[in-house]
């Protein structure tokens, strides 16, 4: 009896008390949110889980104690056998408990459609207009509408946005189907080849927030991550106009050469607006916009830090890192390596 | 006594020893491999789906284990990509239609006839040939994987990523015509299911007087019948896509790829029924047993159950609450997704209530048994979760899903899996399954599942995705999935104990009697095992629960034993009424046939012949089929002897 009870209370106690109040740190979890399209989710989460926790231990303990009463004294018949007890009608029983279970399902079906209805729409028409494409294993984000302003740039797995400003995102899918989901501030929609899906944010307070595809993607769909970075409306403002200029042309030595590589080697999938000449340029398609790549923190869709020496593994070698991805393996010298390297950090 | 209109009336006898060694004798199989490949005798069938479900679920465990050796830590490198990516496809594959559906068809075929008071299933031929298709389907399936040519886009295979542009190997055409080649075994199982309730019930065992048991599996079936066709069809327009170029799916010819999940949904929220529902009747059917009174509210657990699989045919867009639906449409679908637990609160609370009422024995199967309804309703209120759309946004394709699914598929179709082999295991095999050894089983099972599979709910809520191969530290999973990674290895311990304890028990079990735990049905009135002609006279069937009517003292009718219907040139059952189950025909049952096998063999070359785009073979087998059916269906001289008989 005791041991039977033993695992089903320590389940309990896990989910209740043991991330506790240590949640807020965690990053990716839609129990604590911190925008208006996650927060009304995060109530009916706590709503309905509490209400889920309730009937568990309810049904638990009835099956324990529905056990424990049967330990009485057995009555026998007259073969020996443990008497068979037919006489109880206990379908009043059923009935009770059906019809509380209506009712409780009821109210969570009202709740639920009004928490629907509430988050389908933004609370007042987004400033912002981001396209997010989805790839293979990385996100492609175009900056639409800012305000009045219609201005257009490219970035990509890092996106930046005015705290309390709600922001429309179109999902433009062009491979295979994958989920864009930030926890904290909302809830997933599919990116999708063939539709564009729309769905709106709005962080409400300045942070960095987490995000994932959470649509099964194929080789790397564990490392398709994405930040979210909210700012206070000057800072952002600041951001975005920075990201609207070209890419400043390199001083040193080491980088002009680094750039020459960059356009010979890189050039044909990757775009830096404003580098080369009009003979050569950098406007490729297939991967990530570099343009401000240093004013980015992350590498390959979130899957290592931003710094010198994951860069460089990067450029060199990207399969070792994430294996299976469009980017080949380059074959560089060390000389050309470290120029790349160095132009590349000159694109803040 | 009813009436029995035929060219003959039966006799209705008391059957003496030669007249039982006389049956006996003709209806077992010959001897050795012969017999082996070609009987048609439901207890083989039953059992050999047994077995072989259980070696998938053997495979599928082993996938698993490996899968979270390599998740018990962040950003570990034990299986790269490739291989995971092919390990969860093939567990969630091999564990939903290798193991899960074909593991009650075990039960159903082992114990329907005996518990309806028969001799064999309707069409015994067919249910053979239900088996070898499924070992054949299932080992087709599997091809692939040694050779790291598995599926690598899970079992719901969503499109484009199932395409030939962005997985050109032959992985996922291997899992698309095997998913066409055992729909041909579902199916032909199902109508044989169907067929067999509503005809060959003992004689007096009207539809009021049906077991609870063959309620949840004839429901699953009928639901089946309508399900599977739309997977089918589905599997078969993306090996058109993949192999002819056709534009079903692709967004450049004017497909679409939601047209994949609607049908691909269409059949899986109902197959999760199918999966659930036999097994949650065996519960119904056993649990009383063990509490030593009949079942709360049977009529409505039973009405509940076909309830379940009526809404469950309009639920299937909960699984795509994030594909950009207009909010009307996912409101209906939401609503009809929280209105489906109301049916399942009736079973819950009816087996509550038997227990409260009644005086639990503490026998393995009972404890698995009363594991199951904690179990299913954890799995059944995170599953109300899901069902509320903006929730779902945030729950869909974390490890709260994960978590969800195992509840369900373990704690509604395993416990009482494992349960109800513990309780019908001196009809399979003659023998008690050692209750010492149970004990540990249980234990082993209960602790190591909760252990394992619930945090899987907290990391799911910690925001953790399902189907990475790896993720990074600093996101608090880590911890939650090492007690995850140990729970499945103490759950795994929990089954290898039940595994010895059934080779032990073949081994040097004790002798079963007839009836070991004083159950109420007809199939404890035979043997353990039973003879091969399971009843020596058809019973008459006077009430629900036949051997416990002169105690419960509930009804007037009372089942006649002793004496009943000759039936004995050759192998013959009474055919029944739908509803009064009155007998109005003699049924002439075929004996053994290689015709099952060899059909199967043909279809199997005609998948092959599809596989490698080698048409001459596929164009072989189907013409060799023509004669192949003709010997099948040739008229012998046992059966089918007058036009009246043959009718049915």
């Amino acid at each position: 009896m005791k041991r039977r009870r033993l695992p089903i209370v320590l389940s309990f106690a896990a989910v209740l008390f043991l991330p506790g109040a240590a949640w807020a740190d965690l990053p990716m979890t839609y129990l604590i949110t911190n925008g208006s399209a996650a927060n009304p989710l995060a109530h009916l989460g706590w709503g309905l889980m509490g209400l889920s926790v309730f009937v568990i231990v309810f049904i638990a303990l009835a099956v324990l104690i529905g056990i424990w009463r049967g330990r009485r004294s057995w009555p026998m018949d007259a073969a020996g056998r443990p008497k068979l007890l037919p006489g109880v009608n206990a379908a009043p029983f059923v009935v009770i408990g059906v019809c509380v279970s209506i009712v409780l399902l009821f109210g969570s079906a009202v709740w639920t459609f009004f928490t629907l209805a509430h988050v389908s729409q933004p609370p007042k028409d987004p400033a912002i207009t981001l396209d997010v494409t989805a790839h293979q294993w990385w996100w492609e984000v175009e900056y639409k509408h800012y305000g009045q302003k219609l201005r257009t740039f490219v970035t990509a797995n890092e996106i930046h946005v005015p705290v309390g400003e709600p922001v429309r995102v179109r999902l433009i899918g062009t491979d295979v189907i994958h989920s864009f989901w930030a926890p904290e501030l909302f809830g997933k929609m599919d990116v999708i080849p063939g539709q564009t899906n729309i769905t709106w944010f709005e962080a409400g307070k300045a942070g960095v927030y987490r995000g994932q595809c959470t649509e099964f993607c194929g080789l790397q769909h564990a490392h398709m991550a994405f930040h979210i970075v909210a700012q206070p409306p000057a800072k952002f403002h600041q951001w975005w106009t920075h990201q609207l200029a070209d890419a400043k042309q390199p001083v040193s030595p080491q980088a002009q050469h680094g750039e020459r590589v960059f356009l010979h080697h890189c050039a044909i999938c990757h775009t830096v607006r404003g580098a080369g000449s009009p003979d050569i340029v950098a406007m490729g398609k297939l991967g990530p916009d570099l343009t401000h790549l240093m004013s980015r923190h992350w590498l390959g869709a979130g899957t290592v830090p931003n710094t010198t020496g994951y860069l460089a593994a990067w450029v060199e070698n990207a399969q070792s890192i994430k294996p299976g991805i469009a980017m080949p393996t380059m074959d560089l010298t060390n000389r050309q390596l470290l120029d790349v390297v160095a132009y590349l950090q000159t694109l803040n | 006594m009813a009436e029995v209109p035929t060219y003959r009336t039966p006799e209705v006898i008391t059957p003496t020893r030669e007249f039982l060694d006389k049956m006996e004798e003709m209806w077992s199989d010959p001897p050795g491999i012969i017999g082996w490949l070609s009987t048609v005798d439901h207890k083989k069938i039953g059992r050999r789906y047994l077995v072989t479900a259980f070696l998938f679920l053997f495979v599928g465990g082993l996938e698993a284990l490996i899968m979270r050796l390599q998740l018990a830590q962040p950003n570990e490198h034990m299986v790269g990509p490739h291989l995971y990516n092919q390990l969860f496809s093939m567990h969630g594959t091999t564990m939903i239609f290798l193991y899960a559906l074909p593991i009650l068809s075990g039960f159903s075929n082992f114990i329907w006839p005996l518990i309806l008071g028969t001799r064999d299933m309707a069409f015994p031929r067919l249910n053979m040939f239900t088996y070898w298709t499924f070992l054949l389907a299932g080992a087709f399936m599997y091809i692939g994987f040694p050779t790291g040519q598995g599926t690598d886009v899970g079992w719901f295979n969503y499109v484009p990523l199932a395409g030939s542009a962005y997985n050109p190997g032959p992985g996922v055409d291997i899992f698309a015509l095997g998913m066409i080649f055992l729909g041909i075994s579902t199916t032909a199982g199902a109508i044989n299911f169907i067929a067999t309730m509503f005809r060959t019930r003992a004689p007096g065992m009207s539809i009021s007087r049906v077991p609870i048991m063959i309620w949840g599996t004839l429901t699953a079936n009928v639901g089946i019948l309508f399900a599977v066709p739309a997977v089918s069809l589905d599997f078969f327009l993306l090996w058109l896509d993949r192999r002819f170029g056709t534009d079903f799916f692709n967004v450049s010819g004017g497909g679409h790829p939601l047209l994949w999940q609607h049908l691909f949904w269409i059949f899986g929220h109902p197959w999760v029924y199918a999966i659930v529902l036999p097994a949650m009747s065996i519960v119904s059917q056993c649990l009383p047993v063990h509490c030593r009174r009949p079942l709360v509210a049977n009529s409505a657990v039973i009405l509940a159950t076909i309830l379940t699989m009526v809404l469950g045919f309009g639920v299937w867009v909960h699984h795509m609450f994030a594909t950009g639906l207009p909010v009307i449409a996912m409101g209906f679908f939401s609503a009809a997704s929280f209105i489906i637990v109301i049916p399942s609160a009736v079973s819950v609370f009816a087996w509550v209530a038997t227990i409260w009422t009644g005086r639990p024995v503490f026998t393995t199967a009972f404890k698995f048994f009363a594991a199951e309804i904690v179990l299913f309703v954890i799995g059944g209120v995170s599953g109300f979760m899901t069902a509320a759309v903006p929730l779902d946004w945030q729950l869909t394709d974390t490890y709260f899903v994960v978590a969800h699914i195992h509840y369900v598929l373990i704690g509604i179709n395993v416990f009482p899996v494992i349960g109800g082999i513990y309780h019908w295991f001196p009809k399979f095999a003659g023998k008690m399954l050692n209750e010492k050894l149970g004990w540990w089983n249980f234990w082993l099972m209960f602790i190591g599942f909760n252990v394992g599979f619930f945090p899987m709910h907290i990391s799911g809520l910690l925001g953790m995705p399902r189907r990475v191969y790896t993720y990074p530290a600093g996101l608090g999973w880590g911890d939650l999935n090492l007690v995850t990674t140990i729970g499945a290895f103490i759950f795994a311990l929990g089954v290898l104990v039940f595994l010895v304890n059934v080779v032990m028990t073949l081994l040097r079990g004790k002798q079963a009697p007839a009836n070991p735990w004083d159950a109420d049905t007809l199939e404890w009135t035979t043997s353990s095992p039973p003879p091969h002609y399971n009843f020596g006279v058809i019973p008459h069937v006077g009430s629900l629960h036949p051997l416990w009517e002169d105690r419960l003292e509930q009804s007037d009718g009372r089942t006649v034993l002793h004496e009943g219907l000759k039936l004995d040139e050759e192998h013959e059952i009474p055919g029944t009424t739908i509803l009064d189950a009155e007998a109005d025909v003699i049924l002439k049952m075929p004996g053994k046939s290689f015709a099952p096998l060899i059909m199967a063999l043909l279809i199997s070359g005609v998948f092959i012949g599809m596989l490698l785009e080698w048409w001459w073979i596929s164009g072989a087998a189907m013409c060799a089929m023509f004669p192949a059916l003709l010997y099948w269906f040739w008229p012998s001289a046992e059966v089918g002897r007058s036009p009246r008989e043959s009718r049915a």
